[in-house]
């Protein structure tokens, strides 16, 4: 069993690599589904392992791709060196605001991190001479990457650039969810008062957990303000939010590979269906979301593993 | 990466290249339009435009066949927009680039623009800013400086001393702010008061009784289209500020020709500048009209954003008409387009050869009643303005 | 003084609004625990009815109030048996994405049936201006708001609290197993509380139109309003959404008027806090 995943897992992974000569054309597309993919893997962590339901996940990301933006704006258009930093402060800001969302039921957390990813959504409207405003931030120039490769019209190098970010970051994901502290993680989602019972340190785990996951998001978002070269306000709002808790839901939440599943599904449906009915292609994406969740639990990739026979790892059932 | 996946990759590229070459004889034209989302008004004012002036000039121009292809950006969304123009300059191999009602959309594929040398044509984003971006943009809708700041001159003109402004919190609200406030007071007038809304603001109630307080002669407005203008024109009127003795005063995208029925009879008398509207008395504005309604049908009210994607379509026909049978050459297209007059629903205008930004008549109009409609009328007009902005 | 006055009457004009537009959630959310995000859905519905009756067929709008509430509530008793029904037992995230999925239908559908344009809501002339009481300005269509409000909420809490129905209701949100044997059609308490929950969204959806404006976007434009005042306001009672609607009215209106630099920023820092300080909400369930 546990091969047969390893061998399924590699196969994901390689079909992704060999994206340069499959899907030649969609090479930007490609590269936001895996952005996308990211961001939801580092929503996952908090809400498919740790159990905390949040609307308020474009903050991080937003911190993310401003950080990012605003450092190429100012003159460190570098974008490795970019990047880390960007993803360092947005664990920052998930380290500052962990403490406000480990606590309260769902609908609580569920409001707290809305109401925290709208602050600072109107911030940052706020700080127009900073930002952009609306207007968006302008004079993002990212250099080349390893100084010689141009971030080029055909998506090249933006999609193996985001290809090999995504890889290490899922991998250290992976290892986390794996190891006695992603297992603490599961048995606090499962039942907080018996984990604080047996001596675990829950909001510890939460914060820790909380912050890393910032982290990637911020991540994430620094990918795209490189890639697309430009910041706006959208990166904070609260569609992004809310679109992130649908991708995570429709490929599967606990279960690591859901949001790159999701977010695939999700955005290539929303790319057909909006080039096919530019006006009402949400009719179609609406149903097909409804559908999705009155024929599986745990979204597709729920669905996928029984259809496998594939034995679940995860504990108790979704909040 | 490996040598041999490189070149593949080129081999696809060429095979693609290949295939888009045979079509000569049809220009394509990527329209990237705000379909749906808050903005969807937007793009479907701007796709309905481009569709009424098709309807009238034909779909084909010299001989060859202008192919519209619609994407939906979904809002203000930089990084979609991008993605999108990236799409249909590599794989559909579009000659122009065209639509865009958001600022932030039109900034981040300027650089595709500059890079790919194709002609962008906005058709209504209106930050000064954008034309800046890329040579190879074109703008003929207008910008909100230049239709602020002749406000400004005219109520400072026509006795009105005193202004209380109020506008939404945002870049483009800002603008308006600065822009009449720069005229108005050159003009000798006094601003009272100023207040700015957040974005997503629904209760005015608070605002409206601030400036019932600070009694001015007039407030001036700039509020994004949508609900907002109508909850204020609303507020402003169930809270009596007219009667005691305020006027409003905006930019004309507050009583868009669109959404003025909904603000029911509230607005009348309401004095607005703006470079159209629908009451305009002229030939080429009846044919708009006659033609929005057949594309769009009787219940869809076309406004200035049909009209921006009417005169980028003429703007475009006019290009590939210069252009000659060759391939559209990017060059050659802005050099047409430099200087290129038009005849718009609007009245004339021009591109700015140094700018290229769009030079037109702003016209003075006041809300009234008309045969049980409500419109725009024009009353007085300042000829060739250009952008302040810049 | 008269200010003051003044800011507080439209802050509690306005809490009223945002607790007529979400005690329908209250009662799908807060009650039967179930997460329906297309809340706002029905609330449009209620105001497309509301403009459409009383533009294309003349009705008044005290007439097309109920017409509202009536469309709502049998377009939630036909989806409850379609649809709701299998997801009361499944999980808060499968709740979230199928009600979001009927959120993108229903704005394809509006768009399509009225178009992406606001709709014009014209009040009746004995509704509009306002009277002035001790130098204080009172806007009349504000005046109904409260009426309606208080009595709403006068009406849902007698029935909640004080009647068997009510306690029908509750038995079968608390243990629907228990409440079966006891004789209880859980079943059919569910339809009809979800019908009443959908009937009050299109209530208020309608009722707001006159501030709130109306497109198909309007579900979720306002999905945080709706679900704000049911988080601070606690679930399972109808005064916690009431004391946190008004409560929020009030800081938002006073904020806006007495700090108008921080305008945007007053409601959610509000929301946050209070959460912060009682994350069961005000009024916590017992």
């Amino acid at each position: 069993m546990r091969v047969r995943g390893l061998w399924l897992e590699a196969a994901f992974w390689l079909v992704l690599a060999a994206g340069f000569v499959l899907w030649p054309s969609r090479l930007p597309l490609a590269s936001q589904v895996l952005i996308a993919g990211l961001f939801a893997l580092s929503y996952d962590l908090i809400l498919g392992y740790a159990g905390i339901l949040s609307l308020g996940h474009a903050a991080y990301f937003g911190v993310g791709a401003y950080s990012a933006g605003l450092l190429a704006a100012h003159g460190w258009g570098e974008p490795i060196s970019g990047l880390i930093a960007a993803g360092l402060l947005a664990a920052l800001a998930g380290l500052i605001t962990s403490p406000l969302v480990v606590r309260g039921t769902d609908l609580t957390r569920l409001m707290i991190t809305t109401g925290l990813g709208l602050l600072l959504f109107e911030l940052a409207n706020r700080l127009g001479a900073i930002t952009g405003g609306v207007d968006g931030l302008q004079g993002v120039e990212v250099q080349p990457l390893f100084g010689a490769l141009r971030f080029d019209i055909y998506g090249r190098t933006a999609y193996g650039y985001v290809l090999a970010v995504v890889f290490v970051l899922f991998l250290a994901a992976r290892r986390l969810v794996r190891s006695p502290f992603g297992l603490s993680l599961r048995g606090i989602r499962g039942n907080p008062a018996r984990m604080r019972a047996i001596g675990c340190r829950v909001d510890l785990h939460l914060a820790a957990v909380y912050t890393f996951s910032a982290a990637c998001a911020g991540v994430a978002g620094a990918l795209l303000t490189q890639t697309t070269q430009f910041v706006g306000l959208d990166v904070l709002s609260f569609g992004r939010s809310a679109e992130l808790l649908v991708m995570l839901i429709v490929g599967g939440a606990g279960l690591l590979y859901g949001g790159f599943i999701g977010a695939a599904v999700f955005m290539i449906a929303h790319h057909y269906l909006s080039s096919l009915d530019p006006v009402y292609w949400q009719f179609w994406l609406g149903a097909g979301l409804v559908l999705i969740v009155l024929v599986g639990r745990d979204g597709i990739l729920g669905l996928g593993h029984r259809v496998l026979g594939v034995r679940r790892r995860r504990a108790g059932p979704a909040p | 990466m490996s040598g041999r996946l490189w070149g593949a990759l080129a081999l696809a590229v060429a095979v693609i290249a290949a295939t888009g070459a045979a079509a000569q004889d049809v220009v394509k034209v990527g329209m990237i339009a705000e379909m749906s989302g808050p903005f969807a008004e937007t793009g479907r004012q701007m796709v309905n435009g481009a569709k009424a002036y098709q309807k009238v000039y034909g779909e084909s121009v010299g001989g060859r066949k202008v192919e519209l292809i619609v994407r939906d950006s979904t809002g203000p969304a930089p990084e979609v927009a991008k993605r999108l123009a990236q799409e249909l300059l590599v794989n559909d191999k579009v000659d122009f680039l065209a639509g865009f009602g958001l600022t932030p959309n039109a900034l981040a594929v300027a650089p595709l623009a500059t890079e790919t040398r194709k002609p962008m044509i906005v058709m209504n984003a209106a930050t000064s800013v954008i034309t800046l971006k890329s040579p190879y943009i074109v703008r003929v809708s207008f910008t909100l400086a230049q239709v602020a700041a002749p406000l400004g001159t005219w109520a400072a003109r026509n006795g009105i001393g005193k202004v209380y402004t109020l506008v939404a919190d945002y870049g483009p609200g800002i603008d308006a702010e600065t822009a009449f406030k720069k005229t108005f007071v050159a003009g000798g007038g006094e601003i009272v008061g100023e207040v700015r809304t957040p974005l997503r603001n629904v209760e005015f109630a608070p605002y409206l009784q601030r400036i019932k307080d600070a009694r001015p002669q007039a407030v001036f407005i700039f509020l994004p289209v949508g609900e907002q203008p109508v909850a204020f024109m609303k507020g402003f009127a169930e809270r009596e500020l007219d009667k005691a003795g305020i006027r409003v005063i905006a930019t004309g995208d507050v009583t868009e020709d669109g959404q003025l029925e909904a603000m029911g009879e509230t607005p009348l008398g309401v004095v607005t500048t703006h470079h159209y509207s629908a009451a305009h008395d002229s030939a080429q504005n009846r044919t708009f009209l006659k033609a929005f309604a057949e594309v769009a049908g009787p219940d869809f009210k076309p406004n200035f954003m049909a009209v921006g994607a009417w005169d980028g379509m003429a703007a475009i026909y006019e290009s590939i008409r210069r252009n000659g049978s060759g391939p559209i050459d990017g060059d050659r297209a802005l050099a047409a387009l430099k200087g290129l007059k038009l005849d718009s629903p609007r009245g004339p205008i021009m591109i700015d050869p140094e700018t290229r930004d769009v030079v037109q008549t702003v016209y003075v109009r006041r809300v009234q009643k008309r045969g049980g409609r409500v419109f725009n009328v024009e009353f007085e007009q300042i000829a060739n303005v250009k952008d302040p902005g810049k | 003084m008269a200010s003051l006055l003044g800011v507080l009457f439209d802050g509690l004009a306005y809490g009223m609004l945002l607790f007529l537009v979400s005690v329908g959630l209250s009662v799908t959310l807060g009650l039967m625990n179930f997460v329906n995000l297309a809340h706002g859905a029905f609330a449009m519905l209620g105001g497309y009815v509301c403009v459409a009756l009383m533009q294309r067929w003349g009705v008044p709008f005290l007439a097309a109030l109920p017409a509202a509430f009536i469309a709502a509530a049998v377009a939630g008793v036909i989806l409850e048996r379609v649809l709701y029904r299998r997801f009361y037992r499944r999980s808060h995230l499968d709740q979230v994405l199928v009600t979001i999925g009927l959120v993108f239908m229903a704005i394809a559908v509006a768009t399509w049936a009225f178009g992406s344009q606001q709709q014009p809501l014209r009040l009746p002339s004995t509704l509009a201006g306002q009277w002035s009481l001790f130098g204080v300005d009172l806007n009349v269509y504000r005046c109904f708001l409260l009426v309606v409000g208080a009595s709403l909420a006068v009406v849902l809490t007698f029935v909640l609290e004080r009647t068997r129905f009510g306690a029908a209701v509750r038995a079968s949100v608390d243990d629907a197993r228990v409440a079966e044997a006891l004789g209880i059609r859980v079943a059919l308490v569910f339809q009809l509380t979800f019908a009443v929950g959908c009937g009050l969204a299109g209530l208020g959806g309608a009722l707001g139109v006159e501030v709130l404006g109306l497109d198909p976007t309007f579900p979720l434009k306002y999905i945080v309003y709706f679900l704000l005042v049911v988080a601070v306001g606690g679930t399972g009672s109808v005064k916690g959404p009431l004391f946190a609607a008004l409560l929020l009215g009030v800081a938002d209106v006073a904020g806006k008027y007495y700090l108008p630099q921080v305008g945007a920023f007053i409601l959610y820092a509000i929301m946050v806090l209070l959460l912060i300080v009682r994350p069961q909400g005000l009024v916590a369930r017992a």
